[in-house]
């Protein structure tokens, strides 16, 4: 970074930084982890554009109206939006640095994460049961793939709580593990918001075609 | 939150906050947020449910109202979006993907809509000599 012109006079002032100053551990990784899940947005987008193009196309098979049950999706979105005020009430007890407060809320979190979780699964069989499997038509490929691949982060997003539950049980609340949740929460919220697209393009907007 | 970090002398001169991204709520700003989209969430799904609405372009407006609504309060609620954090550049990137999100899905939506509407002359086939 030093440039020449410091070393020929070296009496006048410097306006640049020389080197680079230290950065504390974790300082980017909040950023840094914003931008991955800005890309996972951008995967998302293509899905539900995948959608939005193929969504019409029955091939003469079953229609929205005759696959999804509302109640039952009404239900789920129930599940994750409880999951995620419980994420944060966990992430509010982090705060206080009550460690037995905290993995309560994150098991109850976990809880209703594997309940939405059941209940998509449970779907997904009911459909595939009565024929509608992905291979029926272009819906019901392009649905199996946008619901899927948000149940997957969903698995994934578990797998990591999980993780996390045993790194906070063997080594408390370290700033590492605080960094850890809190990444974890922005992904849970973020899958939450993901899945406001999905109740409303697929299933709504699905029964209103 | 942030104040707190900036008080502490051993963060450095420099503006660079490990925290600021991630600058939590209260309780009462996640129960307002929660509120919110329990409302935000119900109403769209009695409105398709009930059929409510005869129009079913107007219940499909509305419902896309409710969740664009619903996402930004999602956004300021849970995920903590403000234009201050990481001295604004999570909201830059947010901005960039925003509109990265809207060219992708309208051109995908414009481009197929019309190729759909040229393809449709498909029933006349038999018609012809």
């Amino acid at each position: 970074m030093t440039l020449a012109t410091v070393s020929t006079q070296s009496s006048e002032p410097v306006f640049h930084v020389i080197d680079e100053h230290a950065h504390p551990e974790g300082a980017s990784t909040m950023l840094g982890f914003w931008i991955y899940l800005m890309s996972d947005c951008l995967i998302f987008a293509i899905l539900f554009a995948t959608f939005g193009v193929l969504g019409g196309n029955y091939a003469a098979g079953p229609a929205p109206k005759d696959l999804f049950d509302l109640k039952l999706v009404a239900l789920n979105t129930t599940m994750l939006l409880l999951s995620s005020i419980t994420y944060g009430f966990a992430m509010l007890t982090m705060e206080k640095s009550k460690v037995g407060a905290t993995q309560a809320w994150l098991v109850i979190t976990g809880l209703f994460g594997l309940a939405f979780l059941g209940i998509e699964l449970t779907e997904f069989a009911h459909m595939i049961h009565e024929g509608a499997t992905p291979q029926r038509s272009a819906f019901l490929s392009s649905f199996f793939t946008l619901v899927g691949t948000h149940g997957l982060h969903v698995t994934f997003g578990l797998v990591w709580l999980t993780t996390l539950m045993v790194q906070v049980a063997r080594f408390g609340l370290i700033e590492a593990n605080r960094r850890r949740l809190m990444c974890l929460s922005m992904f849970w919220h973020f899958l939450d918001v993901v899945w406001i697209g999905v109740f409303t393009f697929v299933y709504l907007l699905g029964m209103l075609r | 939150m942030t104040s707190d970090s900036h008080a502490l002398p051993s963060t450095g001169d420099h503006g660079h906050h490990a925290h600021d991204a991630a600058s939590h709520g209260t309780l009462s700003s996640y129960l307002i947020g929660f509120g919110l989209s329990v409302v935000l969430t119900a109403v769209p799904f009695w409105l398709v449910m009930t059929g409510t609405i005869a129009d079913k372009q107007v219940t499909a407006l509305i419902v896309l109202v409710l969740a664009a609504v619903q996402i930004v309060v999602h956004m300021v609620y849970f995920l903590h979006m403000n234009t201050r954090s990481e001295n604004g550049w999570t909201m830059m990137a947010l901005i960039f993907t925003v509109i990265m999100v809207v060219i992708a899905l309208t051109g995908s939506l414009w481009v197929m809509h019309h190729l759909n509407v040229n393809m449709m002359p498909v029933h006349d086939m038999s018609q012809m000599p």
